[in-house]
């Protein structure tokens, strides 16, 4: 009557493994490094021709790359985020409107808001060409968006945040349990709603919102209970035996860090300050708190279980990232015509091959990459 | 060799108790045993299971005189932390449990806080997924899983550290029956092939109680444990399986504890059983449909929860809904309160589609308990909670506190819901629902967490319901409160009904869902098993 399975062998690879590669997913930093690539390449340009194709790439790569868990649905979600982004930057467009020129599109009833908010004119005439630049400018805005998507479907943030050193571990913790505990939070919700209209009482107003949130607070911090019992079960927080002085050293030198990361970071921004002090004092800064990380890391006992390896096609999917990256920042610098696409008067922008070549290279990832588990090929 | 777990007059007092929960507890645990422990609700078993890895005190708080060793470290001076290695908790709900989002890093996070070397974890991931029968689902999400595989993730989770001894609290009290032999059968095959000891609070003790070495039987009330062989406890233990009680109305000896060994003694019982006449059916007054579900559909996105299920039920009748997790059971419920509209199909209650009613019109007609009752209670007192409902039904004040002292006198006014005990504060749910009166009643999942008495209360007041004219359906994976209570049952599987007929017809035709008395006393010719024990004993009496 038991359904355990005694002599099966342990998860032996299916039939269809490709010849070369074994299956494994990619480190998670080299995909968020990847989407990082794209939304710079994005963010120099609002050709919308190049736009699609960031998109197109990235999309490309979500649908042969992800894996197959849950949350590497959330893409087609992001794109959908994207084309409400890019409808309330025209609706904003139609409201406040620019002086863009001359092809009036409608006429709106115009209101000159008052001196003290520097006399934003609100309605009037709308233009073709505002109206345009407002798409295209939040096609690049719902771009930028669309690759933090990519990212998050390739490589949930949870994944990215376990590859964080051990000192901050607990901090990476503490924010995985708050990305799972916000759908427990809608699920209390809907469950106390249900039991609202289970006990005939009209949902909404202000006093049904406040008697909704006072269980729902409850559960949530009930249920935090149980997890920390839980944990606390497991040896969460067991930590190695310490000497004083090691302690010592690991408090002032994070300390001392600190204080020089925060004199170097300000000597740098202010321009009357010698360059000569802001850069050296960054860099011992930096080094410091290096330092003071790996001492308080040694505090804790934790190991890592299959941790994700950063190998050769992790170096390519970076690489990747950066000629993208690159190419587009270099263009734009050098004032390359095409990136920027012409609204007033508008025109069919010009594609420049370079850039296009440059963002092609990030679907490289697509094949370089090992395939994802679990997913046929 | 020594215990591996020592109690050694152990008291446990909450702080704001005026009594122990727990006194003078003296109690010796073996490696490779597995320890039973019973009693009724709040009688202190879950304490006694959180002495075992220092939760109690560290966690709850309260006073603890005497000590509690495992494997020779005393819990006083060892934090759960400390003691991760020896000791492993499976609490009551894994899902609340699971600190990471799939199942093979769930299975090393407690190797991982203990600083076990990698190569070492990625074996141990490896023995336990074989094991626990869990390969096929490693790279799934923990929430995708249903709820056996979560049970023995969670199990999992705690044997990867390779502990002496596994605490598992109500680790089958929400599973339907086919996941709860699953996850009993994977604790037995830890105990006899690893030696681990593995120490268990349970309910539902006829699914345990052939597995136990001993039994530990707290009273409550801080009267003192017992303990012994599963045999001398259940000779007087007020918490017994229908089998034992069987036993013990026929005077077997010795007391079965299995349906194994009752069958060995059944034959003079079914004989002198079968020579009676047949038990009078059950006297049906005048019936009034009044639930009618047509050809229903209701699909969650791509999950289709019914499919097409087609259903009346009458006033007097009791209904229990059975199937496995996920069946569609509690999807069937809440298309009849209205909570969700179904895909296609019609769902009526008195010849009115509920979705369309709200407020006093809707509870008016049908009312459902949830699977957590204490869902329904958001006041700090009884007694507020009490003119709440009053309120909302649109009655005279005072009405949902007289019924309450009807149902259960013992509830006293001025307490928080929260502080009641399981089968109290289901008893203020269901009269928070009653006080309405309505037609129809739907309780899912009613007896999670109850001990048996609860349980005869609850189904002799379910009974009392059905006969002053209410229809109720009951959605349950307890085959025993379906066989006391149930005047038919329907079983559901993938969104359909795969069976629907009295509640004999049905259950004893099953393996899965037969309730002990029946897979006793069942003979070449099934007809007329009794179900229940009162049911044999009201045959004895007629035969004299």
């Amino acid at each position: 009557m038991t359904a355990i399975d005694v002599g099966r062998a342990p998860d032996v690879e299916p039939g269809h493994v490709p010849r070369t590669r074994l299956p494994r997913l990619l480190h998670p930093g080299a995909w968020w490094l990847w989407a990082a690539g794209l939304a710079v390449a994005a963010s120099r340009t609002t050709n919308p021709l190049l736009l699609l194709l960031i998109v197109a790439v990235a999309a490309y790569v979500v649908a042969a790359r992800r894996s197959p868990s849950p949350w590497a649905r959330s893409f087609s979600v992001f794109l959908k985020l994207g084309l409400v982004i890019v409808a309330i930057r025209v609706v904003f467009q139609v409201i406040v409107s620019a002086p863009i020129g001359t092809t009036v599109v409608f006429t709106l009833p115009a209101l000159t808001l008052p001196e003290v908010f520097a006399g934003v004119r609100l309605g009037g005439a709308v233009t073709l060409e505002s109206l345009v630049a407002a798409l295209y400018d939040g096609m690049r805005l719902a771009t930028i968006l669309i690759c933090v998507g990519a990212a998050n479907s390739l490589a949930s943030p949870a994944r990215l945040l376990k590859t964080v050193p051990a000192a901050l571990y607990e901090f990476g913790l503490s924010v995985v349990i708050a990305v799972t505990f916000a759908p427990q939070l809608v699920a209390d919700l809907d469950r106390i709603r249900t039991a609202r209209r289970l006990r005939g009482r009209t949902i909404g107003g202000v006093r049904g919102t406040a008697a909704v949130a006072l269980p729902v607070l409850e559960g949530a911090l009930e249920r935090s209970v149980t997890l920390a019992a839980a944990m606390d079960s497991r040896g969460y927080g067991r930590q190695a035996a310490r000497s004083t002085t090691l302690r010592r050293v690991t408090g002032a030198s994070l300390i001392a860090a600190l204080v020089l990361v925060i004199i170097g970071t300000y000597a740098l921004l202010d321009a009357s300050a010698p360059p000569a002090l802001g850069v050296p004092m960054l860099a011992v800064g930096l080094g410091l708190s290096i330092l003071g990380f790996a001492l308080a890391g040694r505090r804790s006992v934790r190991t890592r279980y299959r941790p994700d390896p950063w190998g050769l096609a992790e170096w390519g999917v970076t690489l990747c990232a950066v000629i993208t990256g690159t190419t587009l920042v270099w263009l734009s610098i050098a004032g390359v015509t095409g990136l920027i696409a012409p609204v007033d008067p508008i025109a069919w922008p010009a594609v420049p091959a370079l850039a296009v070549a440059g963002i092609l290279v990030s679907v490289l990832p697509a094949f370089i990459s090992p395939p994802a588990p679990g997913r046929a090929p | 060799m020594s215990p591996v777990i020592e109690f050694d007059h152990v008291t446990i007092t909450y702080s704001g108790a005026d009594r122990a929960t727990l006194a003078d507890v003296t109690l010796d645990i073996d490696e490779g045993e597995l320890v039973l422990v019973v009693g009724e609700t709040g009688s202190g078993k879950s304490t006694l299971l959180r002495a075992i890895n220092g939760l109690v005190p560290h966690f709850t708080g309260g006073t603890v005189h005497g000590r509690v060793r495992v494997a020779g470290r005393d819990t006083s001076t060892h934090h759960p932390r400390d003691l991760a290695d020896v000791v492993g908790v499976v609490p009551q709900d894994p899902m609340s449990s699971f600190v990471t989002d799939t199942v093979e890093e769930e299975l090393a996070y407690g190797m991982e806080c203990l600083g076990i070397p990698a190569s070492t974890m990625r074996r141990r991931v490896e023995e336990t997924l074989d094991l626990l029968g869990l390969a096929d689902v490693r790279d799934r999400a923990l929430v995708s899983l249903s709820g056996g595989q979560r049970q023995r993730v969670a199990i999992g989770a705690v044997l990867t550290s390779h502990p002496r001894v596994i605490v598992l609290d109500e680790p089958t009290s929400a599973l339907d029956p086919g996941a709860a032999e699953e996850v009993l059968a994977t604790l037995q095959r830890l105990v006899h092939d690893l030696g681990i000891t593995v120490v268990l609070a349970e309910h539902r003790l006829e699914r345990v109680l052939e597995y136990a070495d001993r039994v530990v039987y707290v009273p409550g009330a801080a009267a003192p444990v017992v303990v012994g062989s599963p045999r001398d406890i259940m000779a007087t233990s007020a918490v017994a399986p229908p089998v034992v009680r069987l036993g013990r109305l026929a005077q077997w000896d010795p007391l079965p504890l299995s349906v194994r060994d009752a069958r060995r003694h059944a034959g003079g019982l079914r004989e002198q059983l079968h020579a009676t006449p047949p038990r009078a059916s059950v006297s049906s007054g005048v019936t009034v449909p009044v639930v009618s579900i047509q050809r229903t559909r209701a699909s969650y996105g791509a999950v289709h929860a019914l499919r097409g299920v087609t259903l009346d039920v009458a006033t007097g009748e009791i209904v229990a809904l059975m199937g496995r997790n996920g069946a569609g059971k509690s999807t069937l419920l809440s298309t009849l309160v209205g909570l969700r509209r179904p895909n296609a199909g019609t769902v009526r209650i008195d010849g009115i589609d509920p979705a369309t009613l709200t407020g006093p019109k809707l509870i008016g007609r049908v009312g459902l308990v949830p699977q957590d009752s204490s869902d329904l209670l958001s006041r700090d007192s009884v007694a507020a909670e009490c003119s709440d409902a009053d309120r909302d039904a649109d009655v005279a004040a005072g009405s949902a506190a007289r019924l309450l002292h009807r149902l259960a006198p013992e509830v006293p006014l001025d307490m928080h819901p929260r502080d009641l005990s399981e089968g109290q504060r289901l008893v203020l749910a269901l009269v928070v629902i009653l006080v309405a009166t309505p037609a129809v009643i739907l309780l899912d999942e009613p007896t999670r967490g109850l001990d048996y008495p609860t349980k005869e209360r609850l189904s002799q007041l379910l009974r009392d319901l059905a006969a002053s004219g209410h229809a109720i359906v009951v959605a349950t994976h307890d085959v025993e409160l379906a066989a006391e209570t149930a005047t038919r049952v329907v079983v559901l599987a993938d969104g359909e009904v795969v069976a629907d007929g009295p509640t004999a017809e049905v259950l004893v035709g099953s393996p899965l869902f037969a309730p002990q008395v029946a897979k006793v006393l069942v003979g070449p010719d099934a007809v007329d098993v009794p179900l229940t024990v009162a049911e044999v004993r009201d045959a004895l009496a007629v035969s004299g």
